[in-house]
């Protein structure tokens, strides 16, 4: 084996880690213990997890390292006590204000081929190494960008929208009912955009926690229509993980399933440096996911 | 005088616009006794509903362990859930006038004056008294009594299952 093709099965096994979740169900959740908290010594306990069945831990921890959280000012919050297990990782967030609090994994990254002194580059990794590293008006340049946002909601007292204000990037949900305002066999509406512009005709999918005591998955697909806005009603009070996907172009993976959301589930992924000589890829791509944990209260 | 004179008269015509402000809400609430191996008395909302709607017009009660070193209590009322949606998280607590600490088992004799709290505002219309608890290591319940406010009216009771007993209002 030469030295150069040693190299391109390094990066091939590197891609083959970082993309397990595509190709099957394996599902990253933000689990919180209580979604409702109240009085001014609040404190809420989240597991990470990327799973087969929802929520049981039964593949993977997520990392807690890029767990942030957005208090109901909108300001930056912290996760305490963080810890990983064989399964998941679990920490707190202390809730010293009144209002929601958004705890989430956000990424973006590139995939990239081009052409230099006759060579074909490729790169992987997040969009500023990307901008770093790949030269500008590089030669047969190629890009599959991806986008992935994983959240969780935890209202104190009053539900609050300051944590909850769209970036612009990648899918994301827009808050009409407040996601910790979610009441069984009550319609609820939530709008998605797409940097930031309504994401219409989205299959939105909602699948309930307990699979172990259900005989079937009982997921409800539901539709946004042109202003991105989809209303449902929830039949079962309960968690559920929610998750859209939008897939233009190539994606570099083939046909996969439910995006896994979160640079969590991509323990072992490669760094950002270019990565030797080898197949450019077959055609620009973008996707992005959103994935959620929210709660069904019992009305 | 006339200073006087002009007062009599602004009291007299207050009367007389808003009789219905005069009644008084008189509730009875039976806190079941209950033979579990850890029993704690439940946290209880008292509050005023539109029927068309389902939304909070107020609340008149709520029973809570407020002298609780850890949390004062509020750490639980959420439990409350649907007092809480509607009311209770618009709220500060300790409110005055409402919060009040839990109740032992019986019937709880209560009267809400007209003139005070919620029902100072209220308007003449059909309402549900929701009477809602929430028991640590327990169960919750909520029971509706519909009644009329704006004229006395004859007492009206519905039974609650497992957390609570008979509710019963009158406007008097």
């Amino acid at each position: 084996m030469t030295f150069k093709k040693r190299l391109l099965a390094v990066a091939a096994v590197g891609v083959a880690l970082a993309l397990p979740m595509s190709a099957s169900a394996h599902r990253g959740w933000l689990l919180p213990a209580f979604t409702t908290l109240s009085g001014d010594n609040a404190w809420v306990t989240v597991d990470a997890a990327i799973s087969n069945e929802l929520f049981y831990p039964d593949h993977r921890p997520m990392r807690p390292d890029g767990v942030q959280v957005l208090g109901p000012d909108g300001a930056a919050d912290k996760i305490q006590n963080a810890s990983t297990g064989q399964y998941r990782s679990t920490f707190d967030v202390q809730l010293t204000k009144p209002g929601t609090y958004k705890i989430f994994t956000a990424s973006n990254s590139v995939m990239a081929s081009w052409t230099e002194n006759g060579e074909v580059k490729r790169f992987r990794g997040s969009t500023e190494d990307f901008a770093k590293q790949v030269p500008a008006g590089a030669a047969d340049l190629k890009t599959i960008k991806t986008a992935s946002r994983n959240e969780t909601f935890v209202t104190r007292d009053k539900p609050s929208t300051g944590a909850l204000a769209p970036t612009g990037k990648g899918l994301e949900l827009v808050p009409v009912t407040n996601p910790t305002d979610v009441v069984a066999t009550e319609a609820a509406t939530f709008k998605f955009v797409l940097d930031g512009k309504p994401a219409a005709n989205l299959e939105v999918t909602f699948i309930p926690g307990g699979a172990r005591w259900r005989a079937s998955p009982g997921e409800i697909k539901v539709k946004t229509g042109a202003d991105g806005a989809v209303k449902f009603t929830l039949p079962e009070a309960g968690m559920y993980w929610v998750n859209a996907t939008v897939r233009s172009g190539e994606t570099g993976r083939g046909p996969g399933g439910p995006g896994m959301g979160g640079p969590g589930g991509a323990p072992g992924a490669p760094g950002g440096a270019p990565q030797g000589p080898a197949t450019p890829l077959a055609g620009n791509g973008v996707s992005a996911s959103y994935t959620a944990v929210i709660e069904a209260q019992r009305p | 005088m006339k200073s006087k004179l002009s007062l009599l008269t602004f009291a007299g015509a207050a009367v007389a616009s808003a009789p219905a402000l005069a009644a008084d809400l008189n509730v009875t609430v039976e806190i079941p006794r209950l033979t579990v191996a850890e029993y704690h008395k439940p946290y209880v909302s008292i509050w005023i509903e539109n029927p068309a709607d389902a939304t909070a017009a107020g609340t008149l009660a709520v029973w809570y362990d407020a002298d609780n070193r850890e949390d004062h209590g509020a750490k639980w009322l959420k439990d409350m859930r649907q007092w809480w949606r509607k009311a209770g998280r618009e709220m500060s607590f300790p409110a005055d006038g409402v919060s009040g600490a839990t109740r032992a088992p019986g019937p709880q004799k209560l009267v809400f004056a007209g003139s005070k709290g919620a029902l100072k505002a209220l308007k003449p219309g059909q309402y549900n008294l929701v009477v809602e608890a929430a028991r640590e290591v327990g169960g919750h319940e909520a029971v509706r009594v519909p009644f009329t406010w704006g004229k006395p009216g004859k007492p009206a009771t519905a039974k609650g299952a497992s957390e609570l007993g008979a509710v019963t209002v009158s406007v008097k």
